[in-house]
């Protein structure tokens, strides 16, 4: 059923890429194949393999209960505040929040969770910015 | 003669004192990531360029520092195999069979050290393959015109999925994904934004590191939190691991076998499709025919530990003829390498060799080095690698994470592109979940251009003549062998996947009763 859903999705997918594939504006000067062609190819493909994957579907994987999923999502969720909040908050801050959530919500008690993120977040400034000299966010507190 | 002369140049760029230091830094890092499970070669590599790359090392020292990371990896992979009977990445998976037993039977140390010569060995024989080999495979190249090119480059993908994939469609859907991925950006021909949706941060296009490090670096941290329980636990078991040193007449033994396997996996390296994880396999199950008249293989043969690990080393080393000669890569890893080449504003194929022959021989001079290495590293160091592997996953994972982040911060310094990357990681991780193979997606990202531009070049030369494709005997033999590659498998793929997958299970369930 999951292959079904995804075959679907690759269809829609496909279909997109088409109708992108023909709104693209060619201009005057072009060559002989046009920027549209070898897109609109690769879309062939693409349905193709989908229509494929809808008639002999693989047998659906162990999807994981509700319970892991929410998990994967608010660690979706961090990651992206993460990226959001970097040249706000500065690479240490951020990074050590962020580094203790996963760590906590990988089976860490919460004050272990805490030294770790911390340690962690400390140690990659160390090394990638102090010994090799990369440059990370700076936050208010220019760090 | 003139082969050596080159060799002894590249050996000049190789050995300064940087550049041993990198090989260094990039070797222990390599094995470590190699022994994490879960951290396969690609990872070690995917999360390593970005860093590389921002340091702002020169094209060499980069190279030099990667490959000791590709090849590191691949010496490191057998040591959860034989301490924990769990693969660091799927070409070891072969060496569970002999090496867990042997490591049961009180002989780990053994094992451990055994299949470290029998990686050096495998790694050895298959560089030089691709000093004699990789020069020859360029005279062929430069006959290739544009045309060729494209059937070259639809032939690899055709048989990305390998002669053990289970699913052609999903191997194919994965390749469209990922040339379609390259399309988007400013058309390099016409200079019309294509699948741009207005966004300016998308007309130069995804960035393939962006698209590398999610998908492969990233994924994996989500496949760590669905799993969270049970699989940390894994790396609490002791094993003591005993004498360090094989004996003479144990290497003696094996030498043979080191020898054969490696010269298998170096062809199975070579040929498009087969790899690294196929090497070992057909390494293991020649030699299991071959020597195991007592039916000692499965129970802790040194014999069947160095067989997979010669073999899957070899492979390695052969999946580099093509990468470097054609600037087509065979497998997964050296698809990363070829991100790492291209990041450095280096396009690997024939002309290579001829414009910038130091890059090419530093490169391989830099095997040799890092082979070397490894073979001295991984005697005595065995025991600080196993220590590693006590590192609970829940506290590497978030490393992994952060350290994905800063390599691509630190490209760009816009939280676009983690944005990007985090939505590559997310879809890495559902395509995973669907067992949609994620390096057809990877090497699409990295090729798309190229291959859509020798389809418009051979194209405009003939005037807008299609046939033109197919007009040379040299493409349409490899558009034949792309139609069979592609069409094998779906007849035999199953057979052999499920033979490969009885096989470990069979001899797993052995030692656990």
């Amino acid at each position: 059923m999951s292959d079904r859903i995804f075959g679907v999705v690759g269809l829609v997918l496909a279909l997109g890429y088409v109708w992108a594939a023909l709104v693209i504006e060619e201009s005057f000067l072009s060559d002989a194949v046009g920027p549209k062609a070898f897109p609109l190819i690769i879309a062939t493909v693409l349905g193709l393999s989908s229509l494929a994957i809808i008639a002999k579907p693989d047998k659906s994987p162990d999807w994981p209960p509700l319970g892991r999923f929410l998990e994967v999502g608010f660690a979706i969720l961090v990651m992206i505040l993460y990226a959001i909040m970097l040249p706000e908050f500065g690479f240490v801050i951020a990074t050590a929040l962020a580094a203790t959530y996963l760590t906590w919500r990988l089976g860490t008690t919460p004050i272990s969770s805490v030294i770790t993120g911390c340690v962690t977040s400390a140690g990659i400034y160390a090394v990638f910015h102090l010994i090799l000299g990369l440059s990370l966010a700076k936050g208010p507190l220019g760090f | 003669m003139e082969t050596l002369s080159s060799l002894a140049d590249g050996f000049a760029i190789a050995l300064t004192f940087q550049n041993i230091l990198l090989a260094l830094l990039g070797c222990f890092l390599g094995t470590l990531m190699g022994a994490l499970p879960g951290l396969g070669p690609s990872n070690g590599v995917a999360i390593l360029i970005p860093l590389a790359f921002t340091l702002g090392l020169g094209a060499t020292p980069s190279l030099i520092l990667l490959t000791s990371v590709y090849y590191g990896a691949m010496y490191g992979g057998r040591i959860s195999s034989i301490l924990l009977n769990i693969p660091g990445d799927e070409p070891a998976m072969m060496t569970c069979l002999d090496g867990y037993p042997m490591a049961q039977k009180g002989r780990a140390g053994e094992a451990l050290s055994l299949s470290g010569v029998a990686s050096f060995v495998g790694a050895f024989f298959a560089t030089w393959g691709l000093i004699f080999l990789a020069p020859q495979l360029v005279k062929i190249a430069l006959l290739f015109g544009p045309a060729e090119y494209f059937a070259l480059f639809t032939l690899a993908f055709a048989t990305l999925g390998g002669v053990a994939s289970s699913n052609q469609a999903k191997t194919a859907f994965a390749a469209a994904l990922g040339i379609g991925l390259a399309t988007v950006g400013v058309d390099t021909q016409t200079g019309v934004p294509r699948f741009t949706f207005g966004e300016v941060h998308l007309y130069d296009g995804i960035d393939f590191l962006v698209a590398i490090v999610g998908l492969f670096a990233l994924s994996e941290v989500f496949i760590f939190l669905e799993h969270r329980h049970g699989e940390a636990d894994a790396s609490k078991k002791k094993v003591t691991i005993g004498r360090l040193m094989p004996s003479y007449a144990l290497l003696k033994s094996c030498t043979p076998t080191m020898l054969r396997t490696s010269f298998l996996g170096f062809i199975a390296g070579v040929l498009p499709g087969a790899g690294a994880s196929l090497g070992s396999f057909i390494s293991y199950t020649m030699e299991k025919k071959l020597v195991d008249k007592e039916g000692t293989f499965g129970t802790g043969d040194p014999r069947g530990v160095a067989a997979p690990e010669a073999g899957n080393n070899a492979a390695a080393g052969g999946a580099l003829v093509p990468m470097l000669a054609l600037g087509v890569p065979g497998s997964g890893t050296t698809a990363v390498l070829l991100a790492v080449l291209l990041a450095l504003n280096i396009t690997p194929g024939p002309l290579l060799f001829t414009q910038q022959p130091d890059v090419v021989w530093g490169l391989i001079a830099a095997l040799f080095i890092a082979n070397f290495m490894l073979l001295a590293m991984n005697i005595p160091m065995i025991g600080l690698f196993t220590r590693v592997l006590l590192v609970p996953p829940r506290i590497l994972m978030p490393i992994v994470a952060m350290v994905s982040f800063v390599g691509i911060y630190g490209i760009s310094g816009s939280s676009f592109d983690l944005l990007v990357m985090i939505g590559f990681g997310v879809m890495g991780w559902i395509l995973r979940k669907l067992d949609v193979p994620l390096v057809p997606i990877i090497l699409g990202t990295l090729l798309g251009n190229s291959m859509e531009n020798n389809l418009r070049r051979a194209i405009t030369i003939d005037n807008g003549n299609w046939w033109t494709l197919v007009d040379s005997p040299l493409s349409i033999t490899l558009w034949s062998l792309a139609i069979i590659g592609f069409v094998l498998p779906i007849i035999f793929g199953k057979v052999l996947k499920a033979r490969m997958k009885h096989m470990a299970k069979d001899e797993e369930g052995a030692t656990i009763d």
